[in-house]
């Protein structure tokens, strides 16, 4: 009989099915079920969707690449949450698509940085965070302060959401445009940061 | 979990480890038709190759692995609803409100007690570290927190464990050495907006405090607003145009509402002193005409939940003894 070990050995194309096999098993008993646990499906009581505003904001913090530098992941470590606040729940995330999660920390923490700064400081610090910060690393924005929003997007953006279970009303997906034209990025991301972590009440 | 997926994880991850094993008797089976220690008959570049079995310390260390794994298995929280002979979880995850988190901790302490066999499990590792933590720290903030501001504004360890976290909590606004920046108070001089009372700084702290001042551009208009500012200016004896003095004056009626009718202040609004040269926006002619023109509204957070009454307590005494003096 041929050493069937032998025709694995020599097939590379088999062998990746193989492998690949053998990892999914990981991933089917790791991630899939989670998929299906009310823990990770259920809103902790005191979320709220985001405001247009913030929608907007959120957008610019990814457009910036603020998660390459700031996770928003507090584990639950007492080093951690001495610091940043209660520790991240998986119901805290339910309505984020994509997750902001990250997995770098350059700079803090921001999973709890709503209401921890004034709108006034946020506004300087992003401007120039050394005016605040005088060791900090990380770069000024100044252009926030001078881009307007024209909400063009911005009901879209709410209808999306809608569809993936976020629950906006059809007055607030109407609203959305007016409710961001004019308002600066700086504004927005603001109202963005402000609203981070302050749902876990 | 329901159990469905408890039967789910359980059987992938116990076959797994079951495949794994036979895997292994497999490939120490010789099925090559060729002796132990014998030629192979492959050769390349004069190296060739001869039939060894696998290499006995790595089988066993093999099988260890597999034995390590169901132990574990066992003892932690990993085959679906099984908790784990150990009682041991990370943190208490499926919680809704910071209610539910408290809560969530009595009830973990609650069912190590009952794990392994009822002799005590080790139960969550974060609230461990916690309770670990809790022992070391309470003490020492407990004895601080009996003693009045004023007391402790002397002990020089306390003031130290004020300055460190007045460091991690307060130099982002107020800079590290207290002096505040611009739109951010200087804690060091002893004027205080809200009022410097250990009381007073204890109550900013614990509920912050949201300053309002309204935009007078609309209703002074621009000549309006020169004029006000010329007489806000020469409150803290500033040479100015004498007729728009006069004529600010005229206007700062309605400014003495928060800011007294001699421009002293009212700590109860937080509303600062126009006389006494020292500006939280600064005190250009510019800067004060902006300030009139669009109200300015300072906020300082509260620091209740994320610092705690007692830690609070040692800020408090730390901002209050850099001005006490004064």
């Amino acid at each position: 009989m041929k050493n069937i070990h032998e025709v694995v050995e020599k097939n590379v194309g088999l062998l990746a099915i193989f492998i690949l096999i053998a990892i999914s098993f990981g991933a089917m008993v790791e991630i899939t079920p989670l998929m299906f646990q009310q823990q990770t499906m259920e809103k902790v009581d005191g979320l709220e969707p985001y405001t247009a505003l913030e929608m907007e904001g959120r957008d610019i913090y990814i457009r910036e690449g603020c998660v390459g530098c700031h996770s928003q992941m507090i584990r639950p470590f007492r080093a951690e949450t001495e610091r940043y606040g209660h520790y991240s729940v998986a119901g805290e995330s339910v309505w984020e698509h994509p997750f902001l999660w990250g997995s770098k920390r350059t700079g803090p923490d921001l999973a709890r940085v709503g209401g921890r700064y004034s709108d006034e400081w946020h506004r300087v610090h992003l401007l120039n965070p050394r005016d605040v910060v005088p060791e900090s690393n990380m770069p000024g924005f100044p252009w926030l302060a001078e881009n307007t929003l024209d909400g063009e997007l911005i009901e879209k953006k709410l209808r999306v959401f809608k569809d993936f279970g976020v629950p906006y009303t059809e007055e607030e997906i109407l609203g959305a445009k007016d409710a961001v034209k004019g308002k600066t990025e700086m504004e927005a991301l603001i109202a963005y940061l402000q609203s981070l972590g302050t749902a876990l009440k | 979990m329901s159990s469905f997926w408890s039967i789910w994880i359980s059987v992938i991850s116990l076959g797994t480890i079951l495949g794994c094993y036979l895997i292994l008797r497999w490939c120490l089976l010789n099925k090559t038709g060729v002796e132990e220690g014998d030629d192979m008959h492959h050769s390349f570049d004069g190296i060739i190759e001869i039939n060894n079995p696998l290499p006995k310390w790595w089988t066993i260390m093999f099988y260890m692995t597999i034995i390590w794994g169901i132990l574990y298995l066992i003892l932690y929280p990993g085959l679906g609803n099984w908790k784990g002979l150990l009682g041991w979880k990370s943190s208490n995850q499926n919680v809704q409100s910071l209610q539910e988190s408290k809560d969530a901790v009595l009830q973990s302490r609650e069912e190590a007690k009952t794990a392994l066999f009822g002799l005590g499990g080790v139960g969550v590792e974060y609230d461990r570290e916690l309770q670990k933590a809790e022992e070391r720290f309470a003490p020492i903030f407990n004895k601080y927190a009996e003693q009045p501001i004023e007391v402790l504004a002397n002990d020089e360890e306390a003031l130290k464990i004020g300055q460190r976290l007045f460091m991690q909590n307060c130099s982002q606004c107020h800079g590290s050495d207290a002096r505040g920046q611009r739109g951010f108070p200087n804690l060091t001089d002893n004027d205080w907006l809200y009022g410097g009372t250990p009381e007073k700084i204890v109550e900013t702290l614990v509920n912050g405090r949201t300053a309002n001042m309204a935009a007078w551009l609309p209703s002074f208009g621009e000549k309006g607003v020169e004029e006000v500012v010329a007489y806000t200016l020469s409150l803290s004896g500033r040479q100015v145009d004498e007729d728009l003095k006069q004529a600010g004056k005229a206007r700062f009626a309605v400014c003495s509402a928060c800011h007294g009718p001699d421009g002293k202040g009212n700590q109860a609004l937080g509303a600062p002193n126009l006389t006494d040269n020292i500006w939280l926006y600064g005190g250009s002619r510019d800067v004060v005409t902006e300030t009139v023109n669009y109200g300015r509204a300072g906020v300082m957070p509260s620091f209740k939940n994320t610092l705690g009454e007692k830690k609070i307590h040692l800020v408090a005494t730390y901002v209050y003894s850099l001005s006490k003096d004064k």
